[in-house]
């Protein structure tokens, strides 16, 4: 135990810096965050009826090398406390009213990211009897972050740009 | 003797290789299904319906065989869930979908179907749906109980599902399960599709087994069609599922010594799990590997560099790992939390056939890769680890010891990769015809059943998730333990929800 706490010490960091573009963007959110929200931002996720790849790669922005909490980004257990709604998967029938209740829940103003091909449109279970769509078939949606799943460094992006 | 041997006959060898023969089950021989699985000397490997009948795959330990019959029916059959309760949720879905009827089932409440899909049995002749009714939890009787409902919408990032406690105190006296949220209709998207698009759905079942549902939907299409796979695609498939097992059990170790609030094991174990998912990316080009694995071979070849990054990747983590496991097996406060916790009796988990940590932590000797082997598991070295005590940290222990067997067979294969082409193409069927597929993910027991039109389309599909026979479980493990270690004893299970929902 004494060891890991050393090194943690000693060592590096592994968290990674943003691209420099990214990195403009970075330091200007903590401004934009405080302006429009008066504190970070809180983000509150909801699997709508994804296949459980997209949560995955929202666990690794919590790992040390994305270390989201650094930016002020963290994910939090209600939606009462959300300043965004961060919606993955194509919305089920079964799971379409725990989301407008999750929606609804989330104090105003707030923002509702799409995240992952599924989220758009229903990616490839479009179609079937027990889906209803793209989560914008639903609630409205202020951005889509593509890509099946997406990598935490692509919404890390995109979530510094949304604030920025 | 080996009981129902007449019915159970279908070697590994044979459906491993070759389309499926399918045997038409008589009343009797169905009855006589349930009565061999209520002694416990069969196994449920799966029980699923298609037109106008009911599936059945069983397994019977130490013979390497398997048998698969189907019972033709246009509304009802014989309950197996009176005789084996791990029978009992896939005969509630069957109902939900096909709307044939388990006779004499013990339990005739709907399971996937929450009564919003605006019809009735989908994938049977749809109707309309009546207004739905509440869902009828079951009953918990004595004083000063409460109950606590939970999600579907919970509190971490993960998937839905509603967890009914009942407690005493702290004490749970029952858990119930209700799934079926993140229901969408695979099997009815799987119908009249080609099989690239058939891959495509297959691989996004469950999102961290999607090389594990991709490589058994790739066996059950390639036995099939009798089709032989290039040496070098077997290789780098297991090279896969071997990465995908690695990055799961790494980050979930982390996860469930998180659950008992020691953070700094998901830290450790999340910059590790992070290490093999970016070699991931640098061999096969996706971080979960995802559309890699085709029927016919695999998508991509593995370039000098990734297979060098692997190497480097496994042998930092070889050395960073042991100092993990010191620091787990030396924490007592933490070993406080998960020794005793949510111990899962093996004649249950024998009882319920259930696969993966799961069952090898209660004495369930099982893994694909060794009772009914495929290429190129036969040909590698390794051990499955099997403990008996069953509880979260044996779960935990039995992840240790297949992180160390997944490093070892990365070394192998990496060694021992042959040369030669990576993919051939498949051929039209020109008949009807099915096949088995049967994968040992991180988390279990894959199956996947496949049927094939002549011009070579999916017409029907079925894909059994390892949780189906694990779920259940969880509510029998949690009883008598209190709320606050409802989240060590799920993480330890860890089970899927989009794959059992399907």
């Amino acid at each position: 135990m004494l060891r890991f706490l050393l090194e943690g010490l000693l060592r590096h960091p592994l968290c990674e810096p943003l691209p420099p573009s990214e990195a403009a963007l970075a330091n200007e959110l903590a401004g934009a965050a405080r302006r429009r929200l008066g504190r970070s931002l809180a983000i509150r996720a909801v699997d709508a009826g994804s296949c459980n790849g997209c949560e995955l790669e929202l666990h690794a922005l919590n790992n040390p090398y994305y270390d989201i909490e650094r930016f002020g980004i963290r994910f939090v257990a209600s939606p009462r406390h959300a300043d965004l709604l961060l919606v993955t998967g194509p919305v089920t029938h079964n799971m379409r009213e725990a989301l407008e209740r999750t929606y609804s829940a989330v104090p105003d103003p707030k923002w509702v990211v799409a995240l992952g091909d599924c989220a758009l449109d229903g990616g490839c279970f479009a179609g079937s009897y027990a889906v209803v769509g793209g989560v914008a078939s639903v609630i409205p949606v202020d951005l889509h972050i593509p890509g099946c799943p997406p990598p935490p460094a692509a919404i890390l992006s995109a979530l510094v740009r949304l604030l920025a | 003797m080996p009981d129902l041997r007449d019915l159970i006959d279908i070697s590994a060898w044979n459906f491993r290789t070759g389309p499926l023969p399918e045997r038409q089950a008589s009343r009797a021989d169905w009855e006589r299904v349930g009565d061999a699985l209520e002694r416990g000397s069969v196994t449920l490997l799966g029980l699923w319906a298609g037109a106008g009948c009911v599936r059945l795959a069983l397994f019977a330990s130490g013979t390497r065989h398997v048998g698969l019959l189907s019972y033709r029916t246009d509304d009802s059959f014989p309950s197996l869930g009176r005789h084996c309760a791990a029978a009992q949720r896939p005969e509630r879905a069957i109902r939900d979908l096909y709307g044939l009827v388990p006779e004499g089932a013990p339990d005739m409440r709907p399971w996937l179907d929450h009564g919003r899909w605006r019809m009735e049995q989908p994938l049977g002749t749809p109707r309309p749906a009546p207004p739905a009714e509440p869902y009828r939890f079951l009953t918990a009787e004595g004083d000063s109980l409460h109950q606590v409902p939970v999600g579907p919408v919970h509190a971490g990032i993960i998937e839905p599902g509603h967890f009914r406690f009942t407690a005493q105190g702290e004490t749970v006296v029952r858990l119930e399960e209700r799934l079926g949220y993140v229901h969408k209709g695979i099997e009815g998207l799987m119908r009249g599709v080609s099989l690239d698009r058939g891959a495509a759905i297959a691989g996004r079942t469950s999102g961290d087994s999607t090389v594990a549902y991709a490589w058994a939907f790739a066996q059950a299409v390639e036995a099939a069609l009798a089709m032989a796979v290039p040496p070098r695609a077997l290789h780098l498939r297991a090279l896969m599922a071997e990465l995908e097992r690695l990055a799961n059990h790494l980050g979930d170790i982390g996860a469930i010594c998180n659950d008992a609030a020691f953070a700094m094991m998901l830290a450790q174990c999340g910059a590790l799990r992070e290490t093999v998912l970016r070699a991931a990316d640098a061999a096969f080009g996706h971080r979960l590997m995802r559309d890699r694995i085709v029927p016919g071979g695999v998508a991509q070849d593995l370039s000098p560099e990734g297979a060098a990054e692997i190497r480097a990747v496994m042998a930092d983590i070889g050395r960073r790992f042991p100092a993990l496991v010191e620091l787990y097996d030396n924490t007592a406060s933490l070993l406080d939390r998960t020794v005793g916790t949510g111990r899962l009796a093996p004649d249950l988990a024998a009882a319920f056939g259930a696969g993966g940590f799961v069952g090898r932590a209660s004495g369930r000797d099982f893994d694909t890769r060794r009772a009914l082997p495929y290429a190129p598991y036969d040909a590698l070295t390794f051990d499955v680890p099997v403990r008996n005590d069953g509880d979260v940290n044996a779960r935990i222990w039995i992840r240790i010891e297949e992180v160390r067997q997944s490093l070892g067979l990365i070394a192998q294969i990496v060694d021992t990769l042959p040369g030669g082409e990576v993919r051939t193409d498949a051929n039209l069927p020109g008949s009807a015809r099915s096949g088995l597929g049967l994968v040992e993910g991180f988390r279990g027991d894959v199956l996947v059943w496949v049927a094939l039109d002549p011009d070579g389309q999916i017409s029907a599909c079925h894909l059994r998730d390892p949780s189906w026979f694990q779920w259940p479980l969880l509510e029998a493990v949690i009883e008598g333990n209190i709320i606050a270690d409802f989240p060590l004893c799920n993480k330890s299970f860890n089970c899927s929800y989009s794959g059992h929902d399907l």
